[in-house]
């Protein structure tokens, strides 16, 4: 009796868990894919081994960390910050117009459309590669490296902040445009009082992110520490690069304690 | 009293073919509490909201002391809005602004954009907000965020951010909905004697039939987007009650 109960479900028919085939074969697909690829790629044990070794090497030679050029260190992370700073202030000036332009709750689709296109276009490409165009553009050196982060800027920080102004409510618009206010100043008195708070956030983590990515559009030769740290590898000098990695680390680490006060004062 | 608001074959529908409003006639004079009663979804809060177009009429006309409403945009409706003050039920402050820069946004059509972004509004507007904070029981509020105030103080500052416009007329949509019944006698008050005081017409839009008989001068009742009722309070019975809300059971 109670066998008979056991075997066939209450209900009936339905099983309790769907599983699907197409799953399945999607997840047998992933796994065959990745042992071709490891055996076009020509990994073996033996490469491997020897990489370890050449990695141990490496490392030996890091330590201990040389500040002997700590005034090419110090002048190279004034750049970055100084690109950090500039890319994202322009870039957030920049964003703020293009997002209330793009909100789809506050603009008709004529206007939506081309601000989307123009901040999809900005997250296109790795900062490395629009650094790489602008330095084509406008030469090598720190103004590349700031235009391509402003770039990079516009498609992150745009893109959140229309997100964010799509989410606010809708009846404080109503009641400020109800008082004859005109459009401009609607956005002034009820837009942006409702997503300050997240804009602060925005800004910050796009400066820590800016930062970051200085260091990294130098390697191409778009100014600031980058440039610094490739010459250094170049040079085979890398006890030098282990300070540079860590002073990266310090500014980041320090950044977002400065982010951190920034969002206690604006009370976000 | 002379005519001040004039509806005329005021029709809305917002899919085509399912009108809400179905031909309203109304005329509004210059003075007194008008109550519109109804059910919910019967269009009060259209109709109210044709007024000052935050909604827009499918047909019919909205005169505004000589001014057609009805289709007009852009300067010409924010100047208009400007005269119509609007309170809302569920208040609609912007929730991280202060109280006085809630109040002050009722000056928004009448100052610039720079002047208004960094707060810097004409010396007797501001006077103003401060003699409206004590006439709502507000005084000493003025610099507390909008958030952190109660039902129905954040419906006073309501109230007085439509009075900072100095309006010729004030819409009400449902003002006490969301608030309790003692809180609702003191903003039906407030609106009330406001409208005295100012010496404008207040348009309230309203659930609770007792509030309506008390301190409405006239009662419309509405039903399925027509007007079935209207006259004073002391005409409106229960035949009249059944009529607008339908059945008779909740009326015992």
């Amino acid at each position: 009796m109670s066998m008979v109960a056991a075997k066939s479900p209450p209900s009936g028919g339905d099983p309790p868990f769907h599983s699907s085939w197409q799953a399945r074969i999607i997840a047998l697909l992933v796994l065959v894919y990745a042992v071709y690829a490891l055996g076009q790629l020509d990994f073996s044990f033996d490469r491997f081994v020897k990489g370890l070794d050449s990695g141990a090497h490496f490392l030996a030679r890091m330590f201990p960390p040389s500040y002997k050029n700590w005034d090419q260190l110090l002048t190279g992370f004034i750049e970055s910050m100084e690109i950090a700073v500039l890319a994202t202030f322009f870039g957030v000036l920049i964003s703020l117009p293009i997002a209330v332009l793009g909100a789809r709750n506050l603009m008709p689709g004529w206007a939506t459309w081309p601000a989307r296109l123009i901040v999809t276009l900005c997250r296109a490409f790795n900062p490395v590669i629009t650094a790489i165009i602008f330095i084509k553009a406008v030469g090598f050196g720190a103004l590349a490296g700031v235009l391509a982060l402003i770039v990079a800027s516009i498609g992150f920080v745009g893109k959140l902040f229309m997100e964010a102004i799509e989410e606010i409510s809708m009846k404080q618009i109503e009641a400020v445009r109800a008082t004859g206010a005109p459009f401009m100043s609607v956005v002034i008195y009820s837009v942006l009082p409702q997503v300050m708070g997240r804009l602060v956030g925005f800004c910050s983590y796009q400066l820590d992110s800016n930062l970051r990515n200085s260091t990294m559009v130098g390697i191409v030769g778009a100014g600031g520490i980058g440039g610094v740290l490739f010459a250094a590898f170049q040079r085979f000098e890398y006890d030098f690069v282990l300070a540079i990695l860590i002073t990266i680390i310090a500014v980041v680490l320090a950044g977002e304690l400065a982010s951190n006060h920034v969002k206690r004062i604006f009370r976000v | 009293m002379a005519v001040v608001l004039s509806i005329k074959g005021l029709v809305k529908a917002y899919r085509p073919g399912v009108p809400v409003l179905k031909g309203i006639d109304l005329d509004f004079e210059e003075r007194g509490l008008t109550a519109i009663i109804g059910s919910s979804g019967t269009g009060k809060s259209t109709l109210v909201r044709s007024v000052n177009r935050l909604v827009n009429p499918t047909e019919g006309s909205i005169l505004f002391k000589g001014q057609e409403l009805s289709r007009i945009e852009g300067k010409a409706l924010r100047e208009a809005r400007r005269r119509i003050g609007m309170v809302f039920q569920e208040y609609n402050l912007v929730e991280r602004l202060t109280v006085m820069e809630n109040l002050l946004t009722g000056r928004l059509g009448y100052v610039g954009l720079f002047d208004a972004w960094l707060r810097r509004f004409p010396a007797d507007d501001v006077a103003y907000a401060f003699r409206l904070l004590d006439v709502i029981g507000l005084a000493g509020f003025a610099n507390q965020r909008a958030d952190s105030l109660s039902g129905g103080q954040r419906q006073r500052v309501g109230i007085a951010r439509a009075l900072m416009q100095r309006p010729e007329i004030l819409l009400a949509d449902e003002p006490t909905s969301s608030l309790d019944p003692k809180t609702s006698v003191e903003i039906m008050e407030l609106l009330k004697f406001q409208g005295i005081d100012h010496n404008i017409p207040v348009l309230v839009n309203i659930h609770d039939v007792d509030l309506a008989r008390r301190f409405a001068d006239r009662i419309i009742g509405m039903t399925g987007g027509t007007v079935v009722f209207d006259g004073p309070p002391e005409q409106l019975s229960d035949d009249h009650l059944k009529l607008i809300y339908g059945g008779e059971g909740w009326l015992q």
